[in-house]
């Protein structure tokens, strides 16, 4: 009785929510098709920007403060976005099953508890995400934009900002009420694309507005995967993980406590 | 999960062949749900036996789905004692819903996936390897008479295809308790019909049924034994036939005037029969024997247009004891 017990008061999810990923994988051996989209959009992003205006740029000051080409420093940023991007275009589908679909309801039917199903979406959309990662760090390493051989750990990296930011828009969509209310999570990423040290060092903020910018968790997915691709990794790089797996955790909390209002009344 | 610690007890309540004083599989005493201020269900007291078809009937808000929804370990009670396979579903949900068949009253289909994906994933969720929950499957989708659409989504069937596919998927894990939230609510004859030969042989079978309903001849073909559920507490008790003997007679005469005609008949109706009823568009008289009635009715001039004898039914034993019918 200890076990279940256990699993009733810790919402962080138990080994069956393995099963939420075996069911997603029915639905995306359908869709998979859809990957391509979260592949396409950095690349974009990377030709127009990273190359396109990076030759009018030429070169800014890299983490460590040397200069590197533009395309080397907006490249990791693009890959951390793509994953942030990835997570949360995921939690727009478990709007659906949460409001209107009734899935969530027929799992917890069974052995099934909210916290299996939070942490199993959670984790299904760091999989997407870090599969999105993979395609482009491949055409990063390509395109020559990873200087440094702990490049590769650029991957689990964008897997981790991939956890955070579906646990966040996990906990998000439980406040949702109507599809349109879904524009709010394009208010918040949309800024935190542009203004977290993606395109320009943060060094370019006056104080207390660079200070600001430091809490944003994709300025520490950005700093993370850069200090990846560059090769350039400090102490700071600890600082982002923890802060990275320590909102993912708390996320998947919220998420569960706040499925568990909704769901099990 | 179920640990090895509460399988004991639990495999003890399910009753088998041993249990010489039947345990109930469910037991309830003083059971409450609030929603805030609204009390749902207030104060009930039932006990469901192994291998029973035991039923909820009320009108729609009577409490029903509130209580099957705190048996089914999904929501946790405001008070009162629940015991649920010998265990409490607010301390050890998942061993209970491990155990558990559940047919909501909304369809709670995986709309994303197809019939078989439906109950193929359903079996992992009870932890049954893919080649045990393709096997049951096969069986399940034969049994509700699906097989020809196992590859189909959930969406373009119909409502009564989706209400067996979800009798299928409340049978995958092989429970010992069935709970079944307005089964055939929605459906035509012709699927409720289906649906409910399908539920009859799972009793033949000796699985224990709760079903909530608020169709009387649902409940007289498919319960052993049943309460009667309104304003959330239960007015009555018993089986079918029982409680129709007790709160009924044994036929109705149903008198239906012409329009305006009823609301003239101010005691030429008195002493006709046990008692007489009045609904908005006819007058029912209760009486053992309704042609006795009818003559007398007669004899006293009165010119009904239509003049049926039936026998008593759990509506009138309803409306007898709420003075409402069952549905509006």
């Amino acid at each position: 009785m200890t076990g279940s017990a256990v699993t009733h008061v810790l919402p962080f999810g138990s080994r069956h929510s393995v099963h939420i990923l075996e069911r997603n994988r029915f639905i995306f051996r359908r869709g998979w098709m859809v990957i391509f989209s979260g592949f396409f959009e950095p690349l974009f992003y990377l030709l127009g920007i990273g190359f396109g205006l990076g030759s009018l740029i030429g070169t800014v000051a890299g983490p460590d403060g040397s200069q590197i080409p533009y395309a080397v420093f907006v490249a990791p940023a693009l890959l951390a976005t793509a994953s942030m991007n990835g997570a949360v275009y995921d939690s727009t589908n478990m709007f659906f099953r949460l409001r209107y679909e009734k899935a969530y309801d027929g799992m917890l039917a069974t052995p099934l508890n909210v916290g299996d199903i939070a942490l199993g979406e959670v984790v299904w959309a760091l999989g997407r995400g870090a599969l999105y990662g993979l395609g482009f760090l491949a055409v990063m390493f390509a395109m020559g934009l990873v200087p440094s051989g702990m490049g590769i750990f650029a991957l689990p990296a964008s897997m981790l900002i991939g956890f955070a930011t579906a646990a966040a828009g996990l906990v998000a969509v439980t406040f949702m009420r109507s599809w349109q209310d879904l524009d709010l999570l394009f208010v918040v990423t949309l800024p935190l694309f542009l203004f977290s040290g993606t395109f320009f060092p943060i060094t370019t903020y006056p104080e207390p507005l660079r200070t600001i910018v430091e809490f944003s968790p994709l300025y520490r997915g950005v700093d993370l995967v850069r200090a990846m691709t560059t090769g350039v990794i400090g102490f700071t790089q600890l600082i982002d993980v923890l802060y990275l797996f320590a909102m993912g955790l708390l996320f998947v909390f919220i998420a569960s406590r706040r499925m568990g209002k909704m769901l099990l009344k | 999960m179920p640990g090895p610690e509460s399988a004991t007890p639990l495999q003890a309540a399910s009753g088998g062949v041993s249990g010489a004083a039947r345990e109930p599989l469910i037991r309830a005493r003083g059971l409450t749900k609030k929603f805030g201020t609204f009390v749902a269900v207030d104060a009930i007291d039932f006990d469901v036996a192994p291998g029973e078809a035991f039923g909820f009937l009320g009108p729609n808000g009577a409490g029903k789905t509130s209580t099957m929804r705190m048996i089914g370990a999904v929501s946790p009670r405001s008070g009162g004692d629940l015991s649920v396979l010998g265990t409490d579903p607010d301390k050890n949900g998942a061993s209970i819903r491990a155990r558990l068949g559940v047919v909501p009253q909304l369809d709670t289909l995986d709309t994303e996936l197809t019939v078989l994906e439906n109950l193929l994933i359903y079996g992992r969720y009870f932890d049954l390897s893919y080649a045990e929950a393709r096997s049951r499957a096969m069986e399940l989708l034969e049994f509700v008479q699906l097989n020809d659409r196992a590859s189909s989504l959930v969406e373009p069937l119909s409502g009564g295809m989706k209400r067996r596919l979800t009798i299928a998927r409340s049978l995958i894990n092989e429970p010992d308790l069935l709970l079944l939230d307005e089964p055939t609510t929605g459906l035509d004859p012709q699927a409720r019909h289906l649906v409910w030969d399908r539920l009859y042989r799972l009793k033949q079978r000796g699985t224990t049924l709760v079903l909530t309903t608020h169709y009387m001849d649902e409940a007289e073909q498919l319960c052993d034994r049943l309460v009667v559920m309104d304003k959330a507490k239960i007015v009555a008790e018993g089986s079918p036939r029982s409680l129709i003997e007790q709160y009924s007679t044994k036929e109705v005469l149903e008198l239906r005037f012409p329009v305006g005609v009823q609301e003239t008949l101010d005691g030429q109706l008195d002493g006709l029969g046990e008692r007489v009823e009045k609904l908005p568009d006819r007058v029912l008289i209760y009486a053992a024997d309704g042609e006795d009635v009818a003559a007398a009715a007669h004899e006293r001039g009165l010119r009904p247009e239509t003049s049926l004898v039936r026998r008593s039914s759990l509506e009138d034993v309803f409306l007898r004891l709420t003075g409402r019918s069952l549905i509006e």
